[in-house]
């Protein structure tokens, strides 16, 4: 017991106590600003594997297809550089458009909140995670979104085993071919009111899968989607924040941390 | 005549060099030589070419350093004897080939379909309701789990039969993950696009797979790679194992309620991780490794900064540890539990860390070293048991000797090169066999390139592709409740299975 409580002491104060405010360590590839400085858009928007970036003609980079993976940056420092703004989630698709000459924190629009998710959710939300083809990076950060350092379940927020048990489902990867029909029993599942967010770029765009005759994407096309964290993997805090900004959107007060 | 080309790892050799077997030589050569426990195939898979099938073995020499390569022409249309019928270790390769071409081998026990691409022969063939395994009996009864699992995984389908409590056999169906990466591979014709697909091959083992692809694409460019640049991707493997070996060390403790150890290891891997995003601004290494550069070089401030994470994290870690693996309750639930004999290693093909915790040494950072391991006189750390218990110890020792390295890496840092050379092109009608120790085990990307030196096939195998028969021999006659902590202590992938 002696030997338990001294490990316990010696691993110190491990959660962030401001998950809202924290900066990230080292070089964060969060959300990009693009700048005025003409350039070779011709040249920028041919790097990127995805299609994020489009010059037409001003240059925007859709937060959805990003890869993260910075090689615009490097080739073009002057005209794109990755903040450590690790708020990336929107509630629509087109708030996930980054545009030039805008150094802007994306935004999620309370007007656009269905009004049961601020009413029901916004002290307690059990989410169901499905993984549809996703590699495993965004499952893990979701996993770690749990964890003692960043502690997501303070703010009354968790992963559940059951959809039964769950208000909501978190969707990563691709969607596979093979996933779409356990995917649509799992939501099927899922009590209403339920929710829908789609965590990293696999899932919000097919990432770099996309045209893959191995996927089936038709199921996003039924449902409203409540919440897109972009991310390749999503960061924990990214996820923890965008989730307290849906749920937590039209309440007055400041949210209370710890 | 010769039955086989010797190559190295990450040797380029004209396709037109490898000997070209009639079959019944093909089979015989090669079971001779896996005959050997010293030999494993690491890789065996079919090429389309006219309308017939080249099939391509690859047999490790794990005492000579070489790798055994031989073809044999056959049509779709042959029935043949097979190799699993007389070394199981091939049955999960034979299936494969018979899923994507529809040869028919003859005596392989059951050629159940693998993964469920798109590309399958037989499109009669879906995942819903995929065959199994079945025994008739009024005692037993079935437990179906999956394809979506109780927690943050991935998905597989798990089908036990039990008699009681007890595990009588298990059958893992996989494919729910399938994303085509493979011929993806291919079909995308810029670096940028395949080496972010080898990225996505598996997250969990971003550095492993990348690290293999960027080692294939240069070697068969006849790039030689800068010590700066060999030496950020060894550290970068070191790392990974470390990060990933402290996750699993948290999963083992959650999955037998120890909180402690699940909270301390969750929390120990965090400042792991962390130093990737310091390093290249990712937490899983996505990002750092690129064929052809050393994109984020490795500064001393860099240097200094990963001496201090590991400064924090060695007295903490080793205190959690050595307390965790004091205690008899702990003990009782991970000693004899998920058992592996070397015997079975053998048998099914084991690689990695679950067959070094069953005695059986396959480490390619000795046997076929690439990037720095060629200076580290590596030796593969073992354990006799083949249980929970050796496959969590396995996990500490190698943390322990990983930390080694990085810090005598850190110690010796070649300085940067800022010489780049011009991308070069492949070589036109070779094939290469690039492998890597990843955390879990054996890494291989092979590929193929035509006369114009464009890639025509790409085949990855990651080490999930051998243990995952492991684990369902190892939960026989266990407990249905000691599932999950079977499960954990092996942790393998399921994207980097399904593909």
């Amino acid at each position: 017991m002696i030997q338990e409580l001294k490990i316990l002491f010696h691993q110190g104060k491990q959660y962030i106590p401001d998950v809202t405010t924290v900066e990230v360590p080292g070089i964060f590839r969060g959300r990009p600003v693009i700048s005025t400085k003409p350039t070779d858009t011709v040249a920028l928007c041919a790097i990127c594997p995805t299609k994020a970036i489009q010059a037409n003609p001003a240059v925007s980079i859709d937060m959805g297809r990003c890869l993260f993976c910075g090689e615009c940056a490097d080739l073009f420092p002057d005209k794109i550089r990755f903040s450590k703004d690790y708020k990336l989630a929107s509630n629509s698709l087109e708030g996930l458009i980054v545009r030039e000459g805008t150094d802007q924190p994306l935004f999620i629009d309370p007007a656009k909140i269905r009004g049961e998710i601020t009413r029901l959710f916004n002290g307690s939300l059990k989410l169901r995670q499905v993984s549809a083809a996703g590699d495993n990076s965004c499952e893990w950060e979701m996993g770690a979104a749990g964890n003692v350092n960043f502690d997501m379940g303070r703010f009354g927020i968790e992963f559940v085993a059951s959809p039964r048990h769950a208000d909501g489902i978190v969707i990563t990867g691709p969607i596979s071919q093979n996933m779409a029909e356990p995917l649509q029993i799992c939501y099927d599942a899922t009590p209403s009111p339920k929710i829908i967010i789609l965590a990293g770029v696999d899932a919000i765009s097919g990432g770099i899968f996309e045209g893959s005759p191995a996927l089936n994407r038709t199921f996003l096309n039924k449902y409203k989607i409540d919440l897109y964290i972009p991310g390749n993997p999503v960061h924990p805090l990214s996820f923890i924040n965008g989730v307290l900004g849906l749920i937590r959107a039209g309440k007055k007060k400041q949210i209370r941390l710890v | 005549m010769m039955k086989s080309i010797e190559i190295k790892n990450n040797q380029p050799v004209v396709l037109d060099d490898i000997p070209a077997l009639a079959y019944p030589d093909f089979l015989e050569y090669n079971l001779k030589l896996v005959t050997d426990p010293g030999s494993h195939c690491v890789n065996y898979f079919g090429q389309p070419v006219n309308g017939r099938i080249r099939l391509i073995c690859c047999i490790a020499s794990d005492t000579n350093g070489t790798i055994h390569v031989n073809t044999s022409m056959v049509d779709k249309s042959d029935k043949l004897p097979s190799l699993t019928r007389h070394h199981f270790s091939f049955h999960i390769f034979e299936r494969e080939i018979h899923e994507s071409f529809g040869l028919e081998f003859t005596d392989h026990p059951w050629l159940k379909p693998v993964r469920y691409p798109w590309y399958r022969t037989d499109q009669s063939q879906k995942i819903e309701n995929y065959p199994f395994y079945h025994i008739e009996s009024e005692e037993l009864h079935e437990v179906g789990v999956g394809p979506i699992h109780a927690g943050i995984i991935e998905p597989g389908h798990f089908r036990f039969i039990c008699n009681g409590e007890q595990i009588l056999h298990l059958e893992i169906q996989l494919g729910f993950q399938h994303r085509g990466i493979e011929k993806l591979m291919v079909e995308r014709k810029d670096l940028l696009s395949r080496t972010i697909l080898a990225e996505s091959i598996a997250g969990d083992t971003v550095v492993g797979h990348t690290s293999a692809f960027s080692n294939l694409w240069e070697s068969l460019c006849g790039f030689i790679p800068s010590p700066d640049l060999i030496h950020a991707r060894t550290l970068a493997l070191e790392w990974e194992r470390i990060a990933i070996h402290t996750g699993d060390l948290s999963a083992i403790a959650t999955d037998i309620a120890y909180q402690l150890g699940s909270s301390v290891f969750g929390r120990l891997r965090t400042p792991i991780i962390n130093a990737f995003q310091i390093w290249g601004g990712n937490r899983l290494a996505k990002g750092l490794i690129r064929p052809f550069r050393n994109r984020f070089p490795f500064s001393p401030n860099l240097r200094d900064t990963f001496n201090k994470i590991l400064d924090a994290y060695y007295p903490d870690y080793t205190e959690m540890f050595d307390r965790m693996i004091d205690l008899p309750s702990i003990l009782s639930r991970l000693e004899k539990t998920g058992v592996v004999t070397r015997e079975q290693s053998l048998q099914t093909g084991t690689v990695g860390i679950a067959a070094r915790s069953a005695n059986l040494e396959r480490d390619i950072r000795k046997s076929h070293p690439c990037l720095g391991y060629n200076d580290i006189s590596h030796s593969p750390l073992l354990m006799p048991q083949g249980d929970v218990y050796a496959r969590t110890r396995i996990r500490d020792s190698e943390i322990r000797q990983s930390i080694g390295y990085a810090r005598t890496l850190m110690e010796n840092m070649p300085r940067h090169s800022t010489g780049n050379q011009a991308i070069i092109q492949p070589a036109s009608n070779s094939f290469i066999v690039s492998l890597v120790e990843g955390w879990r085990g054996e890494i291989c990307h092979a590929a193929i390139t035509d006369n114009d030196g464009e890639l025509i096939l790409y085949k990855i195998k990651d080490p999930s592709m051998h243990n995952w028969t492991a684990l369902a021999l190892a939960v026989r006659n266990n407990e249905i409740s000691d599932f999950p902590i079977c499960n954990k202590s092996f942790n393998l992938s399921y994207c980097g299975f399904d593909l």
